[in-house]
């Protein structure tokens, strides 16, 4: 076992608790890893991260062992180290948002999320790549250069947070933390094929989460089981009163939700098939392992039914409204004036002048069009036709839901229209990379709750593909029921979990 | 900008991008505006469907979970020191964030 990194977070948990290795060990094993096969990814290492606290996650790794020792751990995951994406504030460890305008950023306090894994005693390894401040679905649009799919190095991880899933994936980390504005956890799951689950909006605090669109923002898991994602979850969610959106009830029991599912019986379960979420812009492969998925529900009990959700053909178009109007809001933040960088140009600039030319170094491309576009959704004159108009069909798609959720207690869906693609092929075609998005934002657009569960290969080109499970509002413990076991329902047919196929790295451990 | 709707399938002009950017105070130079203003045009005209979707009655939504009021005791709790708070500041001076001059020379 020495130098294996393919313990689920849950086993190390028991390790841990029964004395058979320490948190010491085993972090510094993950961080070897790290070093083995992250490399920058023009060298074809994975680039998962954007920074590794070496030092900081064995001095936490080491405080926890002390604090095993005496038998008082601070939760189940005491001393089990995790990854957390580059846009949660980490105190004492630079956080950049995938974007040049950070570059060295240290902050001086941590989000609610990183201190409650603090808390519960998770050495933090790194912070990882993300497409600038959330906005893409290919990590491409890091400034800092992109992560690479551990299937296919030559491939996307997904977006906007690939370095998550591409660490889990890859066996850098047992798990690590997302973010979901439009799919952002949950698509990387798929095409990685790992675990993410974005909770209920207001479900996991967004206290020192750099906002891209605050009303769709969802903090939550990346995980390789179902079960881990549960843990993990129990961690990070509930109420938190420096997040004036936090649901101020308890979490639904989701360890025990798992642990029901893994039965394997769904016996007297709705799911409800959205008609809108298939068929075409979808790969065939996509939609063959999305049916067997489904078809192996059907065996274990669950009842199938048919459900339209006709506003969702506008769920695009309502998103690529709404988000870019509240991200060119909260993006004026950086005005080269309080933090991050401050491009001087010639002369004797005015502040403007500072401004102007900050903004236009620090931010790529895609933060530019994003910018401009909610400029625009936001100018009187246009305000009614676009931005008022996306709120309403924003009410029509809650609709849909409440409607489709009368019928089935859960709602199923392939989690991304394809699998992988290369790298570069769509990094310049806005459009198409939006479109990588189209079975995941009526979700964020809504505020429920969301998994995605790996379903195998596709035939066309042997890379992973996903399962979403959408539930209603506070119902997250359903997602983690169908999702745990649509989980062993698979791995019963394929004989062990779908990351026992992935390729191995340089020699490494998968 | 024009105080009208625009009509469906609106396309957007160099000018106006321009125009915007400059609104987001964003020093975007001619080439930028080259690249940007036919894919914005792209994006909008995909998005412009979304025009006469929802009729007058259907209420917005602003957040998806509706809370209002949300109020917490006024009760004073530790919060960043000074050096704290400009420890990111790209010039710092006497305790306070140091900026280039605000007004113009006609100001």
């Amino acid at each position: 076992m020495n130098g294996d990194t393919s313990s689920t977070a849950a086993r190390l948990s028991e390790e841990l608790a029964a004395g058979r290795v320490t948190s010491v060990e085993v972090t510094q094993r993950h961080l070897d890893r790290i070093a083995e096969i992250d490399a920058p990814s023009d060298r074809l290492g994975v680039h998962a991260f954007l920074h590794v606290d070496a030092e900081g996650a064995l001095e936490q790794a080491a405080a926890s062992d002390a604090r095993r020792a005496t038998g008082t751990p601070l939760s189940p995951l005491d001393g089990v180290p995790i990854a957390v994406k580059d846009v949660l504030t980490t105190r004492g460890i630079p956080t950049t948002c995938g974007s040049k305008i950070l570059e060295g950023w240290i902050p001086p306090y941590d989000a609610t999320v990183v201190r409650r894994l603090r808390e519960a005693g998770l050495p933090i390894l790194g912070k990882t790549n993300m497409d600038e401040f959330a906005m893409g679905s290919s990590t491409e649009h890091s400034a800092y250069g992109p992560t690479r799919n551990p299937w296919d190095l030559e491939r996307i991880p997904g977006g906007s947070g690939g370095g998550s899933a591409a660490a889990v994936a890859a066996f850098e980390a047992p798990f690590a933390i997302g973010t979901d504005t439009g799919g952002s956890i949950r698509q990387p799951g798929a095409v990685t094929g790992t675990v993410g689950v974005k909770p209920t909006y207001g479900g996991v605090s967004r206290y020192g989460l750099v906002a891209l669109a605050n009303s769709l923002d969802q903090a939550g898991p990346v995980t390789r089981t179902v079960l881990d994602a549960a843990l993990l979850h129990e961690v990070i969610g509930g109420h938190d009163p420096l997040d004036s959106t936090s649901i101020d009830e308890p979490l639904p029991a989701l360890v025990d939700a798992v642990r029901q599912g893994e039965s394997g019986d769904l016996t007297g379960v709705r799911i409800g098939v959205v008609t809108e979420l298939g068929g075409e812009g979808y790969q065939p492969g996509v939609l063959t392992r999305f049916q067997e998925s489904v078809d192996l529900m059907v065996k274990a009990g669950a009842e199938v039914v048919e459900v339209s959700c006709p506003s969702f053909v506008h769920a695009l178009a309502t998103y690529y409204l709404i988000l870019p109007a509240e991200a060119s809001s909260n993006l004026a933040k950086f005005d080269a004036m309080r933090y991050g960088l401050r491009v001087v140009p010639d002369g004797d600039p005015s502040a403007e002048d500072v401004m102007r030319a900050t903004r236009d170094a620090g931010f790529g491309d895609e933060v530019k069009r994003r910018i401009i576009l909610g400029t625009y959704a936001l100018s009187s004159g246009y305000y009614d036709a676009y931005y008022g108009q996306a709120q309403k069909v924003r009410t029509l798609i809650t609709r849909d839901f409440e409607a489709a959720f009368a019928l089935a207690d859960v709602l199923v869906s392939p989690t991304a229209p394809t699998t992988a693609f290369k790298l570069g092929e769509k990094v310049d075609d806005p459009l198409a990379m939006y479109l990588n998005d189209l079975a995941t934002i009526p979700a964020n657009l809504s505020g429920v709750p969301g998994i995605s569960v790996p379903s195998g290969l596709a035939d066309e080109d042997g890379l992973p593909t996903g399962v979403q499970i959408l539930a209603p509002a506070m119902a997250d413990d359903r997602v983690y029921r169908v999702g745990a076991a649509l989980e062993t329902l698979l791995r019963h047919e394929w004989g062990g979990p779908l990351l026992d196929r992935i390729p191995s790295l340089n020699g490494g451990t998968a | 900008m024009p105080e009208t709707p625009p009509p469906a399938g609106a396309s957007i002009t160099r000018e106006q991008v321009a125009h915007l950017a400059d609104l987001a105070r964003i020093d975007l130079s001619d080439a930028e505006l080259d690249h940007l203003a036919p894919q914005l045009s792209v994006i909008l005209e995909s998005i412009a469907s979304i025009q006469g979707v929802a009729g007058e009655d259907v209420p917005p939504t602003s957040h998806s979970v509706p809370l209002t009021n949300v109020f917490r005791e006024d009760v004073v709790v530790p919060s960043l020191t000074p050096e704290e708070a400009l420890s990111g500041a790209p010039e710092a001076e006497q305790q306070r964030f140091s900026v280039p001059r605000i007004l113009g020379e006609e100001q």
